[in-house]
């Protein structure tokens, strides 16, 4: 797989495996009304998911489509970051999970909406209005845990504890970034850096919480070197495909 | 997010004991004999309040327990496609649970008091929802058999004499519809795939089949609350009337798609213009009822969990939307 190409696969990558996690929630929330949320963020990413993959698959041009990529292949070849495949947890260390990435996704594709490559930008256009909305919803959660009951918030600061170490490698560019920005399609991630530390203290002081401290990044998913949990979740995702690889569903 | 707690309101007008006025009770009669709606605030027997709460959260308990069998299957959907149709559809039955709560409130019983009824197993839901899912196909056969059967109850209940319930059910018949038919076709496709997708479809079939007439309840000389909810037009057919109508219109489904009804005694019936079938086993359905259907505690057990791992969170915004509230007002 090319740079462009490998490029989209990280983009489908952290959806899918973004939406696989947060579907795991359907049916269990603390309230019906986040049940709906919930679903609908991971809806969401598995809708962008389907975009990004199919137009890694269409780069590619090697007769996978995005089901293919989605269910063929094994962990090392998952190029998502390592923060989307962080298990549920309670609910406040999903919300963090979210929180972290959803300003990242934001971001992102403030830019990506705007790069010359139209595919690229297609899709970071439409998703833009659905991870704006992600975003808001788990600031608002991020407040209403951090400033609501002792408990809330002693739960709101053990979820970001967990995430924290994985919020570095949103941001690391690498020669596959470096590809598609030269080809007009790619974003530079680390100059958002700025600007998500800025959103991400504002909520927090606004949630009375106050930043991690700084610690040694956690990286290696682009690169296909995963958490433990993934292998987990992927043999759950794919059971159906790998079980009857002859049928069509 | 949270709805008036309705809980601490004067929520009954007449006492239990005390006698209600005549000349109200013949006006209420009237009314709904006209097939006028009655709305919220409207007088109404205790009785016809009692009735609607009762069905109405447990059509509501259904939509969320529902939930629980097809979710089962949304981390293990077997493509993109079928992964978003599902997810999209589970949200659908959140949704419904929702309104039909808030329709229900409007009769005076708050939604964490219908839920603790669930969890203490003083309100009934669907007895279907205590079958498992075992395979991808069990997810088709819901959709089919199970939403099927749910419009088969549901569109006459467009018609109910209480204004909101109606309403709530307009909007939900439209969604419902859509998930039969995704369900059929999740079917379609199994019963034209490989061996083993068309033996999934039609175990799935097996299995489903007679928990869904089930779900049209216990038959008409058996049914306790038909002939007064009947009057009431709370109800608009028999049970016998429904269950008769979807035998009709799933028989042909099944033979379109070449599975096969399990029911030996499945014969159509030129006279009656109308399929004969075998007798449902009763004493199954009575036992599920009870709580005893194959996995009862394991729903029941789920929903109890999120409920108390969920109690925290649920605090948590209560305490926040009081601290900004009353920061608020000191600003003011």
């Amino acid at each position: 797989m090319d740079a462009l190409a490998t490029y989209a696969l990280r983009l489908g990558d952290d959806s899918l495996i973004l939406g696989q996690r947060l579907g795991e929630w359907c049916g269990h929330a603390p309230a019906l009304e986040v049940d709906l949320s919930l679903t609908n963020v991971a809806l969401d990413q598995v809708g962008q998911a389907t975009h990004f993959l199919g137009l890694a698959g269409a780069i590619e041009n090697a007769g996978r489509d995005a089901d293919a990529l989605a269910f063929r292949r094994d962990v090392m070849d998952f190029t998502n970051c390592l923060l989307v495949e962080q298990p549920n947890g309670d609910f406040a260390q999903t919300i963090a999970r979210q929180f972290l990435f959803s300003h990242y996704q934001a971001l992102l594709f403030e830019q990506m909406a705007r790069v010359k490559d139209e595919r690229f930008a297609a899709i970071a256009a439409k998703a833009l209005k659905e991870v704006s909305y992600h975003a808001t919803l788990a600031s608002d959660w991020v407040v209403r845990l951090g400033d609501g009951t002792e408990e809330s918030k002693a739960r709101m600061v053990a979820g970001l504890d967990w995430m924290w170490r994985f919020a570095d490698e949103l941001f690391v560019m690498d020669d596959v970034d470096a590809a598609a920005i030269a080809a007009g399609a790619g974003v530079d991630k680390s100059a958002l850096r700025a600007e998500w530390d800025a959103r991400i203290d504002a909520v927090l002081a606004d949630a009375t919480l106050a930043r991690p401290a700084s610690r040694r990044p956690v990286l290696g998913g682009r690169a296909g070197h995963h958490s433990e949990h993934l292998g987990h979740l992927l043999s759950d995702m794919q059971f159906l495909q790998r079980a009857y690889p002859d049928a069509t569903w | 997010m949270y709805t008036t707690d309705l809980s601490g309101k004067d929520k009954n007008a007449a006492v239990a004991g005390v006698a209600e006025d005549p000349a109200l009770i013949a006006a209420f009669e009237a009314r709904v004999a006209a097939d006028e709606f009655i709305e919220p605030k409207d007088w109404m027997p205790e009785a016809y309040r009692k009735t609607l709460v009762r069905q109405m959260s447990q059509h509501a308990h259904s939509e969320i327990v529902g939930m629980l069998p097809e979710g089962n299957w949304i981390t293990r959907a077997p493509n993109l496609r079928r992964k978003a149709i599902l997810l999209a559809k589970v949200q659908d039955e959140a949704g419904h649970g929702l309104y039909l709560y808030s329709a229900a409130e409007t009769l005076g019983t708050s939604r964490d008091e219908m839920t603790e009824a669930l969890l203490s197993g003083k309100a009934k839901y669907s007895t279907i929802f205590n079958y498992p899912t075992l395979t991808w196909a069990d997810i088709g056969a819901i959709g089919w058999l199970v939403d099927g059967a749910a419009i088969m109850n549901q569109v006459p209940l467009q018609r109910t004499s209480y204004g909101p319930y109606a309403r709530a059910m307009v909007r939900i018949c439209k969604e419902e519809s859509f998930h039969q038919r995704q369900g059929y076709e999740i079917m379609m496709h199994l019963a034209a795939g490989t061996d083993a997708q068309k033996r999934m479809a039609q175990d799935a079939l097996n299995r489903w089949w007679w928990p869904s007439l089930m779900m049209f309840g216990p038959p008409d000389d058996k049914s306790p609350n038909t002939e007064q909810s009947m009057r009431w037009r709370i109800k608009r057919d028999t049970n016998d009337e429904l269950r008769q109508k979807f035998v009709d219109i799933t028989v042909p489904q099944a033979e379109a798609i070449g599975l096969t009804v399990p029911d030996a005694a499945l014969k159509w019936n030129e006279e009656r213009g109308a399929y004969d079938f075998g007798e449902v086993d009763w004493e199954e359905f009575y036992a599920v009822v009870k709580g005893e259907g194959p996995v009862a505690k394991e729903r029941m057990q789920a929903r109890q969990k999120a409920w108390d791992e969920g109690a925290w969170v649920r605090e948590a915004a209560r305490v926040h939307a009081e601290k900004r509230a009353a920061a608020k007002l000191a600003a003011e």
